[in-house]
């Protein structure tokens, strides 16, 4: 399969917005992967001709990142908990240990029907919000064993799954698309402001208005 | 004065329906002082930025005047700002939350720097795994844009700004700020050699400041509140307010924005404490890169200083507090995981170093090890404390030898027994256990 002219066109553009085209390579092989499902010697050519670089060249970049998937095409959702230590321990192992039996897949496999990919990740920049788990790279914040189990069933069902912080999921290649920097219209959906990124300044306004905010033990 | 230290300012109308939109920030007076900045001397603005004494939130703590005022001038070349909004520091959790709920004053600091620093383009590195906060700030810019705070001739002032939004694709090392220019240049996101700066030679070989998004958020509010407001709040040598960013076994985790010197104990306070029926074990200021600390560290004031004092760094300033349900042992081991799995490879005793102490953790763990080895170890992230080509290989041999000060009786107790058996991992969850999980 080759790519598309659009997503080539859409490939142009990228590395149209910066100084040098070369820049562009990460974001367009973030676009590319969308459309191919994995990092593939059609996407590695498309890339090294739009740059004018070696394919050799585009491997050596496209390797280094491990968000790109050289080997297996990505499934339809993509399914990360974080086990590093701040949500690991908190329960991100369990989580994973769960997803994979109910998955029947281990680390960076993908379901026999193409569903789920799953991926022990590292620190999403959330551990106030642990054992994190993210859907499509959205956050799932503070997830129970129940709820991770709950997302599958829904996801596997083809509702509606809202995250907990960021607009409801599309898909994995949805996700990647708006990675490369191509809007996708939902910058205003999904909340993202919670009550743990306010507990300091709920906290803060009741000392103002007089309550005292601190907490008694 | 309100009996309260916490001081939202960053996080000041984070509870507006939209915070994150142009309209609620200009409502809080975003924006209101940018002609007026952009039409002052940019030596002015730097001096003014230096006056306040801000340091970098990136974890190093630089001055940031400083920073920019390396840059040459009247060289010819083009300048650049690069955000670093790579966060992926484990532990660090404030730059996501900044872009997700307030991009603007993100925005504007960029605008305000690159005036100061003569730069025509500034780049914004966000970590390619958090989609959200990456339509936060494309938004944002888009609508600063429209507004003509970015394009040609930003406010009849005559400066040209572009302003671009890029994607990452899963590098910690890309954090290190050259060799997140090695990837913003399109190459496998190894750092370089140092010196040349950045500020002399960075991005396209060109003047270049690389700062951390809570750093540059930081900017707007000091313009338009001046330096004597600013250094109103903190210490002399860490002056300013933070986003801290306080998790693990509390009651209450989250953002608690306050003063630099505040104390671990008064953050812990306003985090509801240790979750209930449990103690303090140790907690990490900012990151796993920085060495942990015990209960004996509560009063110690959370700066810069202060923190090198008590024999660790403040960091990314965002707290990680652990009960004793934590085996520290598997702690560490995590982060060494980590920091083996990110090495990128470049520098022998980073590469082959964190290997080293990986196994050597596991196999304490596996019941392998000999007592001996405990010594050894610390002389292993000795023989690579120094001698790695960047940081990433100092920070690898930080936390073996800082946990062992204070818990060495928990290493040579894994010698002999799973640290599984002696730390129940369901104890140390904060979600219910599998066992309590009907079907
Ligand atoms: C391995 C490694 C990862 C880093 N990751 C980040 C990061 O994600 N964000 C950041 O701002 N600084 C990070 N830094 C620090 C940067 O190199 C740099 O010091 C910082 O961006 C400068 O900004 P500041 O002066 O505003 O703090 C990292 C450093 C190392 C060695
Ligand atoms: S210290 Fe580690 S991350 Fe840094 S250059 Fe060496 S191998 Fe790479
Ligand atoms: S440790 Fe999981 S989000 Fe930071």
């Amino acid at each position: 399969m080759s790519i598309s002219e659009q997503t080539l066109a859409e490939s142009r553009e990228l590395a149209g917005r910066y100084p040098k085209a070369r820049s562009g390579i990460v974001p367009m092989l973030h676009l590319m992967q969308a459309e191919v499902g994995m990092v593939n010697s059609d996407v590695i050519e498309a890339c090294a001709e739009i740059l004018d670089i070696s394919t050799a060249e585009v491997v050596a970049v496209a390797t280094f990142y491990t968000m790109y998937r050289m080997r297996t095409e990505g499934g339809e959702h993509h399914i990360g908990v974080c086990v590093n230590t701040g949500c690991g321990l908190l329960g991100g192992d369990a989580l994973y240990e769960a997803l994979a039996v109910k998955l029947g897949v281990g680390h960076n496999e993908t379901t026999p029907d193409g569903k789920f990919t799953l991926e022990r990740i590292e620190c999403q920049a959330a551990c106030t919000h642990a054992p994190v788990l993210t859907v499509d790279w959205e956050f799932f914040d503070h997830s129970t064993i129940a709820e991770a189990m709950d997302v599958i069933d829904r996801l596997t069902a083809g509702e509606e799954v809202l995250p907990t912080r960021g607009p409801a999921v599309r898909g994995w290649r949805a996700a990647e698309r708006t990675v490369a920097g191509l809007d996708d219209g939902l910058a205003d959906e999904g909340g993202g402001v919670d009550e743990l990124m306010l507990a300091g300044l709920k906290v803060a306004k009741a000392a103002e208005s007089g309550v005292d905010g601190t907490v008694k033990k | 004065m309100s009996g309260t230290k916490l001081t939202p300012v960053i996080t000041e109308y984070w509870d507006d329906a939209k915070p994150w939109s142009i309209d609620s920030y200009r409502s809080h007076g975003g924006y209101s002082t940018l002609k007026q900045s952009l039409e002052t001397d940019p030596d002015d603005v730097i001096a003014t930025i230096k006056d306040s004494g801000l340091r970098g939130r990136g974890g190093a703590g630089f001055p940031t005047g400083m920073k920019w005022s390396f840059v040459p001038q009247n060289d010819g070349k083009p300048h650049y700002l690069v955000v670093n909004a790579d966060e992926s520091e484990p532990g660090a959790c404030k730059d996501i939350p900044i872009m997700l709920a307030n991009p603007h004053a993100l925005i504007e600091g960029v605008i305000m720097t690159c005036h100061a620093i003569r730069a025509h383009h500034a780049f914004i590195y966000i970590r390619g795994e958090v989609p959200h906060p990456i339509r936060r700030v494309h938004q944002a810019v888009a609508e600063a844009r429209a507004a003509g705070f970015i394009g040609k001739n930003i406010l009849g002032t005559g400066i040209d700004l572009d302003v671009v939004v890029h994607g990452g694709a899963g590098a910690y090392i890309c954090g290190e700020e050259t060799a997140l220019l090695d990837s913003l240049e399109g190459l496998r996101g190894q750092p370089r050699l140092k010196p040349p700066f950045p500020a002399v030679a960075g991005l396209y070989a060109s003047p270049t400041v690389v700062n951390n998004v809570e750093t540059i958020t930081s900017v707007p509010y000091i313009i338009r509140n001046g330096v004597e407001w600013y250094r109103g709040f903190g210490t002399e040598k860490s002056p300013g307010f933070k986003v801290w960013a306080v998790s693990g076994h509390v009651r209450r985790p989250g953002i608690y924005e306050a003063p630099l010197g505040i104390t671990m104990r008064e953050l812990l306070d306003y985090a509801g404490g240790i979750r209930e029926g449990h103690e303090l074990k140790f907690w990490l200021p900012g990151g796993s890169s920085v060495p942990m600390l015990t209960a004996d560290h509560l009063d110690t004031p959370l700066t810069y200083e202060d923190m090198v004092e008590a024999g660790s760094m403040l960091g990314t300033g965002t707290p990680m507090v652990f009960d004793e349900t934590t085996s520290v042992v598997k702690a560490i081991t995590r982060w060494l995981e980590f920091y083996k799995h990110e090495s990128c490879g470049k520098c022998t005793p980073c590469r082959e170093g964190t290997y080293w102490i990986t196994g050597t953790l596991e196999k304490f763990q596996g019941g392998f090890g000999q007592e001996k080895e405990v010594d050894e170890l610390v002389e292993l992230c000795n023989q690579i404390m120094g001698r790695s080509f960047c940081a990433l290989g100092d920070a690898a041999a930080t936390p073996y030898p800082g946990a062992l000060k204070y818990f060495r009786s928990e290493f040579t107790d894994a010698l002999t027994q799973p640290p599984d058996d002696l730390f129940s991992p369901s104890a140390t969850m904060v979600i219910p256990s599998p066992a309590g999980v009907a079907g």
